[in-house]
């Protein structure tokens, strides 16, 4: 037999083949995940239904029927029932009342400045990479609350009148905190300085709320819309921070008598509904304050608002505390740091950052639950759109389809850019635990 | 704070004085902190009692027994116009109950079949329950009850024109209108048969079990045992002379009489309700099944157990521990949101409280009520869920 003689030797790879139709491509992704098997097929159809009934009432009603301008109600009534269109000719007239109520027309730049400085300030904070958290973050704290109270309300409080009595305070708890830490064998120079500074600053920034800018005061009355909407959520979370934290630690105590306290707080308001304290602090509110004091109805609100989500934050920031190691305790404590140097320095900042997203969830629901202030008699966001229904200019049977749709949008953008900003931090948080 | 160890074991070192004894120390603290509190307290009454005083404002919980001027437009028992305060916060307390345990059951299932829908495979009904889960989310539950209330329902059409469904349903701006059902003699055989079936259903339930463990056959014990619950008490339905007859809503003059009326501020805020919080538990149903490792689904499909039973044995058994806790928390929110009833004036505890509230003037004592309820409600909720949680804990070793 002689040797095979090999005609052909194949000297390079041959090229891949594509893969077959049937498992790969947009007739595989088909099969796969639309019509693998008949109920399945049944679904996807009747899916398709679904959002083809969906469809076919949002579109035309938001878009092909919809009245873009006009005048009054005359553009937005239509004969033909079938072509009901979203009337948004309304929303562009009652705009500034959505997003600024009853605050006087020639004061609206005041509000400009607060959205703006807000905006600028707050942007740069959300984003890891910027530098400059620290002052960033100080001045949101510091200088902005100031600034907006000033711009808001008008400013020129009365601290002339106040003087005598707030250096009559003034004078008692640093004498107080003398007499505690000489009882105590403390060092005296620290803890003064710490008390002066903290005094003076209070006083500082009465003051400055107190000098007469030439501004017209406007009262709280006549803020409204967005405005206020935004102003109860975010001085509620920043209100209910400290609050939360005092009230973790408090719930972590050894000391029996503050843990208790501090339970019997947390678990009372995350027990009763938001109605019922808002009820409480503008109905019994008043009642529990000496005669002659009195704050305003917006005020009053805000307390209660800040008490209940304080309830929340506490057990958001106690999660935080659980989630720390316990090494990082006794790292604080070999170190020889006490318990608020420790807390300050070691344990918070970390607890802090870990509940980030927490905190973010918990604002989203605050934000959500700022509409329920209309309730006692605040208008917000969605108190403007309700109330603006009783206008006979506006009155057609879209109005109230039309202003439901543009606060529900308004809302959502705001909740689901929060929502989708708390993943990406928990996503960045996480990324040292991943496999 | 004062668990801070200053000071050595030994003896040499505690020469300090005392106020850096932690324990001194602490009870120092509390001490202030109780003092704090009482006299915070003492003020605020101090305040309330003089300022009750002045506005001339009575006290006390006297008042449930007076004869409350109005009556809510949906109650469980029967109020007239004699009825006290009393008795209309009871009936108050009852429609929130109702509008909270039909919404708790109706949200479970809404929440169910959505957080397993986004997990399906089937892009197109995996997409439609994200949409719903996202959209209803993001917008606050108020705006939805508005939505659901003032554009929809009272938007309906009149009586004369209301949609009907078998032409014994009528929906209109009036509210829901079905046939109530009038229960004659001979219709206990009804109710002795349908306990008959229910005990029936375990029994075989038991015996199903039983005898699995013994020979490992399985038995269709559920179909059986819902078999037992329908088919006995329709037997006896007809074997006692069809006792049911049927009060149907009729139209007269410009509204429907008779039949059973569901008042449209009950159907508003059970369904916003409902797609509200419906859409959180389907976020905590989808967490709880991805928190069920995927081995134990291939580990389930080696032993030769098809998808169903899967799910049904292995997978969701698993992933109720992680769902129950957070599902308690939804069914105490759906419960406290049920109180925002106030702004369609559905006649809640708070609805109603609030109508005496402003009757009396007793703010502190109605809001005292409100605080009542809603914590004891908490509180037995948390209590029977926590008991069934630890009923299907995992038993370790």
């Amino acid at each position: 037999m002689s040797e095979h003689s090999l005609s052909f030797v194949r000297k390079e790879m041959v090229d891949q083949r594509p893969a077959p139709v049937s498992s790969q491509g947009p007739l595989y992704w088909m099969h796969h995940n639309l019509l693998s098997s008949v109920p399945n097929a049944m679904l996807t159809l009747l899916g398709i239904y679904i959002i083809y009934l969906i469809l076919n009432a949002v579109i035309p009603f938001a878009f092909i029927h919809a009245v873009w301008e006009g005048k009054d109600r005359e553009a937005c009534v239509v004969t033909d029932a079938a072509a009901h269109g979203a009337c948004w000719a309304y929303v562009k007239a009652y705009f500034p009342q959505f997003v600024y109520g009853r605050y006087p027309v020639d004061e609206i730049w005041r509000v400009n400045i607060v959205f703006i400085v807000g905006a600028l300030g707050l942007i740069p904070a959300l984003i890891p990479k910027v530098p400059f958290k620290r002052e960033n973050v100080l001045f949101m704290l510091l200088v902005f609350p100031v600034m907006t109270f000033i711009l808001l309300t008008g400013g020129n409080l009365a601290f002339e009148d106040h003087i005598i009595a707030f250096v009559v305070i003034f004078a008692v708890v640093m004498g107080l905190a003398a007499l505690i830490t000489y009882a105590t064998q403390g060092k005296m120079k620290p803890v003064l300085t710490t008390v002066g500074a903290i005094g003076i600053g209070i006083a500082i920034i009465y003051a400055i709320m107190s000098i007469d800018f030439g501004l017209q005061p406007v009262e709280t009355a006549n803020w409204g819309g967005f405005l206020v909407t935004l102003v109860i959520a975010i001085t509620g979370i920043v209100a209910s921070l400290p609050l939360g934290i005092i009230l973790a630690l408090g719930r972590r105590s050894k000391m029996p008598v503050v843990r208790l306290v501090s339970i019997i707080f947390i678990e009372f308001w995350r027990g009763v509904p938001l109605i019922t304290v808002l009820f409480m602090s503008s109905v019994v509110l008043p009642l529990f304050l000496p005669e002659g004091v009195n704050f305003d109805k917006l005020l009053r609100a805000l307390i209660g608002v800040a008490l209940f989500s304080a309830a929340y934050m506490a057990e958001v920031v106690r999660g935080g505390l659980q989630a720390i190691p316990k090494g990082q305790y006794e790292g604080a404590d070999a170190l020889g740091l006490t318990f608020w140097q420790s807390t300050a320095l070691i344990i918070m900042p970390q607890a802090l950052k870990l509940v980030i997203p927490g905190i973010v969830n918990t604002f989203i629901g605050l934000f959500k639950d700022t509409t329920l202030v209309l309730i006692i008699g605040l208008f917000d966001l969605l108190g403007q759109v309700q109330s603006s229904f009783t206008d006979p200019t506006w009155s057609t049977p879209v109005t109230s389809h039309t202003g439901y749709l543009f606060a529900a949008m308004v809302f959502w953008i705001f909740c689901f850019g929060m929502s989708r900003y708390s993943i990406f931090m928990e996503n960045r948080l996480h990324t040292g635990h991943k496999r | 704070m004062a668990a801070k160890p200053h000071h050595s074991t030994g003896q040499t070192s505690t020469k300090g004085s005392i106020f850096n004894d932690p324990k001194v120390r602490g009870i120092i603290y509390q001490l202030v902190l109780v003092a704090g509190l009482v006299y915070f307290f003492w003020s605020i009454v101090q305040n309330a009692a003089h300022n009750l005083e002045k506005q001339n404002i009575a006290s006390g919980f006297g008042f449930i027994e007076n004869t409350a001027g109005f009556l809510p437009n949906q109650t469980l028992i029967s109020l007239s116009a004699t009825s006290t305060y009393g008795q209309a916060l009871l009936a108050g307390l009852l429609n929130t109950l109702l509008v909270a345990v039909i919404g708790i059951i109706l949200a479970t299932i809404v929440g169910f079949v959505m957080g397993v829908a986004r997990l399906s495979n089937n892009w197109v009904v995996s997409k439609l329950a994200t949409m719903y889960i996202e959209i209803v989310r993001n917008i606050p539950l108020l705006l939805q009850l508005f939505f659901w209330y003032f554009a929809v329902l009272r938007n309906l059409p009149n009586p004369k024109d209301s949609s009907n469904l078998f032409g014994v349903f009528h929906l209109n701006n009036r509210g829901l209108f079905m046939p109530r059902p009038i229960f004659e003699a001979g219709s206990e055989a009804m109710l002795v048969a349908l306990a008959v079936g229910i005990v029936g259903a375990i029994g075989v339930s038991i015996w199903a079990r039983k005898r699995q463990v013994k020979t490992g056959q399985r038995f269709p014990a559920f179909w059986t045992g819902l078999g037992l619950i329908i088919l006995l008490p329709v037997l006896a339905y007809f074997l006692s002379g069809r006792p049911i007859s049927y009060d149907y809503a009729e139209l007269k003059g410009f509204n429907y009489k008779g039949g059973m009326k569901v008042i449209p501020e009950f159907v508003g805020l059970t369904l916003a309700l409902t797609i509200y919080t419906g859409a959180f538990i389907a976020e905590i149903v989808r967490a709880g099944i991805l928190a069920v490792n995927h081995g134990q689904t291939e580990a389930a499909h080696a032993l030769g157990l098809r998808n169903g039973p899967t799910l049904r044995l292995v997978i969701i058994p698993q992933a109720m521990r992680v769902i129950i806790p957070p599902l308690t928390s939804q069914y105490l929110n759906l419960t406290k949101n049920s109180s925002l009833a106030v702004a369609i004036a559905y006649p809640d505890i708070v609805s109603v409280g609030g109508t005496v509230l402003n009757q009396t003037g007793q703010a502190i004592e109605v809001i005292a009520v409100w605080m009542i309820v809603y914590l004891s409600i908490s509180l037995l909720t948390s209590i029977l869920m926590n008991w069934y949680n630890r009923s299907i804990a995992l038993v370790e070793r």
